[in-house]
């Protein structure tokens, strides 16, 4: 049996699969179907420093082996937060890492200081939600803004700090090296591509926000050259994610260069995902003869 | 919550676009209640499709639903034979909180959102009137199943081709004047939901409406079925799946 524990600045995780911010909630509604524990974590949905009532619906449409989203952080605040889920949480023996947004720098500092005095896991910084001014977009669509947000709250939290970067930049690599630079403990890839869907029969956008966010099995082969590029561009880990389905698409995202995964879109489908995600990868390593998950990392063998 | 592979026991048509699916589930048939829903997985589809609960069986373990084709996910859907097996999540939601009995109650639907309404017509039979709307004559459902339990049936349709013409809440209006109903429940389109709820709300009855809205997990987690509550925090957006998809008519923000 291969070994699928996963060490990321310090933190260990059972196995790499994580539930990705914004499609797993805070855990709750998901323990209905097997324990938390069976996770290496949850990234839990992105918080503000104030509660947040989110966009008007729709928030959510179908496309073609995917979803857009406008959701818009829809949350209770940190506040709530750290008074009513993350106690629970903490009792699921699995990461716990609190994503948070904002719309100031001194917005993600205040949230960050507060969770740097509770027991959680790891931070994740959230600079890249497409469907919010809130949402901190603006810091991570640049290698100088990523730079700037990562310093500011690097300085504000001893906690293990992941910087989530968007696909909509210019060159994944830059984003990653400033993020590196600036003290991130690790990067994760990729949010959500920025879309729209038109109802043709109303004209109509079918978001009320009118653009939102794809995820899903669409965007996989970009999550693929992404994570790739990043990799090939820092020495810190690189967390894995967008249209994760099967385990094949596990094993494609660690080859390119991920060593942790995050699974979305695909919980919706199916609510076993991420566990026949991590089963079909532990048998993928064992039928090879890897001794750990770690050793697949990266190992894609690219044309000349 | 079951997430699970159940077999189609019964499969039909109540007209061109609208099907029905009885499925073998004991435990989320002992489980479920009335106005509660289910979360199918449609062949290819990333997301679900959220099916509103007509029928519960719990001494057969059968759960029925009867659904309209809207689009590719229903569309295969209504290609479902007996012996086939779908992936159903549920049931889901809150249900419909049910009078006793021997009170009076009145079911209002419109179209597609008359379905649901026939498991309030079991639980209070004689006591229960129904105003049932359609566009047309081909595009009833359920009419006689409402006539089987429901104390009087009342079917409206947009162009008078069957039943008597008009909106169902010209008949409601004279309904809620001559008697005086428990509680009203309703299911279909926004206007008519509105309407209904305006309705019930001047007699000062209990009101309770099933809403729909394009839906995500369908459990909680991912947020995307917002609708607008008050609460007693103010106006908060909450949530079709979790914490309706039946909500207090005059606590619906329009």
């Amino acid at each position: 049996m291969a070994d699928m524990k996963v060490k990321i600045a310090g933190v260990e995780f059972s196995n790499p699969i994580i539930t990705a911010s914004g499609t797993y909630g805070f855990g709750k509604e998901y323990s209905n179907f097997f324990s938390l524990s069976e996770l290496g974590g949850i990234s839990c949905k992105g918080i503000t420093l104030e509660e947040r009532q989110g966009n008007p619906p729709p928030r959510i449409a179908e496309t073609p082996s995917g979803i857009l989203n406008s959701v818009g952080l829809q949350n209770p605040g940190v506040d709530y937060f750290i008074e009513h889920d993350l106690p629970w949480l903490k009792t699921q023996d699995t990461v716990i890492i609190a994503n948070i947004a904002g719309r100031t720098m001194e917005d993600y500092c205040t949230v960050a200081k507060k969770l740097d005095a509770t027991n959680v896991d790891m931070i994740e910084l959230n600079i890249s939600c497409p469907n919010v001014k809130a949402g901190g977009v603006a810091f991570g669509v640049t290698p100088q803004g990523v730079e700037e947000i990562t310093t500011a709250v690097r300085a504000a939290t001893k906690k293990p700090l992941i910087v989530k970067l968007t696909p909509n930049t210019a060159d994944i690599s830059q984003t990653a090296k400033a993020a590196e630079n600036a003290g991130a403990d690790a990067v994760s890839l990729i949010n959500t591509l920025t879309g729209m869907k038109i109802d043709i029969n109303t004209r109509r956008p079918v978001l009320r926000n009118n653009t939102g966010g794809l995820s899903g099995a669409a965007v996989l082969p970009v999550a693929v050259r992404m994570v790739w590029q990043a990799a090939n561009a820092v020495k810190i880990p690189v967390i894995g994610m967008g249209g994760i389905c099967r385990w094949q698409d596990a094993v494609e995202l660690m080859l390119a260069g991920a060593c942790a995964l995050q699974i979305g879109t695909a919980n919706f489908t199916d609510a076993y995902t991420p566990i026949k995600v991590r089963d079909g990868l532990e048998k993928y390593l064992d039928d090879n003869g890897y001794a750990s998950v770690g050793d697949i990392v990266g190992k894609v063998e690219v044309w000349e | 919550m079951i997430q699970g592979i159940f077999p189609v026991v019964k499969a039909g048509t109540q007209n061109d676009n609208c099907f029905e699916i009885t499925f073998k589930a004991p435990d989320m048939a002992k489980e479920a209640k009335v106005g509660q829903f289910v979360h199918i997985l449609c062949d290819g589809k990333t997301l679900r499709r959220p099916i509103s609960i007509c029928r519960i069986d719990k001494a057969e373990g059968t759960l029925r639903i009867v659904f309209e084709k809207r689009g590719e996910g229903t569309a295969w859907l209504s290609k479902c034979k007996e012996g086939d097996e779908l992936d159903i999540l549920g049931p889901l939601g809150n249900g419909f909180p049910l009078c006793d009995t021997n009170k009076n109650v009145l079911v209002v639907g419109g179209g597609i959102g008359v379905p649901p309404l026939l498991g309030i017509a079991d639980f209070a039979a004689d006591g229960c009137d129904a105003v049932l709307g359609f566009r047309d004559r081909d595009h009833l459902c359920l009419i006689d199943d409402f006539k089987s339990v429901a104390g009087n049936v009342f079917v409206m349709t947009d162009d008078g081709s069957f039943g008597e013409k008009g909106f169902v809440t010209e008949r409601v209006r004279a309904l809620v004047s001559e008697k005086a109903y428990d509680a009203v429940y309703a299911c279909g389109p926004s206007p008519m939901l509105k309407a209904v709820s305006a309705l019930a709300a001047e007699k000062g009855i209990d009101c309770y409406i099933s809403l729909e809205e394009r839906m995500g997990c369908g459990i909680g987690a991912c947020l995307v079925c917002a609708c607008k509550i008050k609460t007693a925090d103010g106006e908060k957006y909450l949530h079709v799946c979790k914490d309706g998809p039946v909500f207090k008519a005059s606590e619906v923000i329009w």
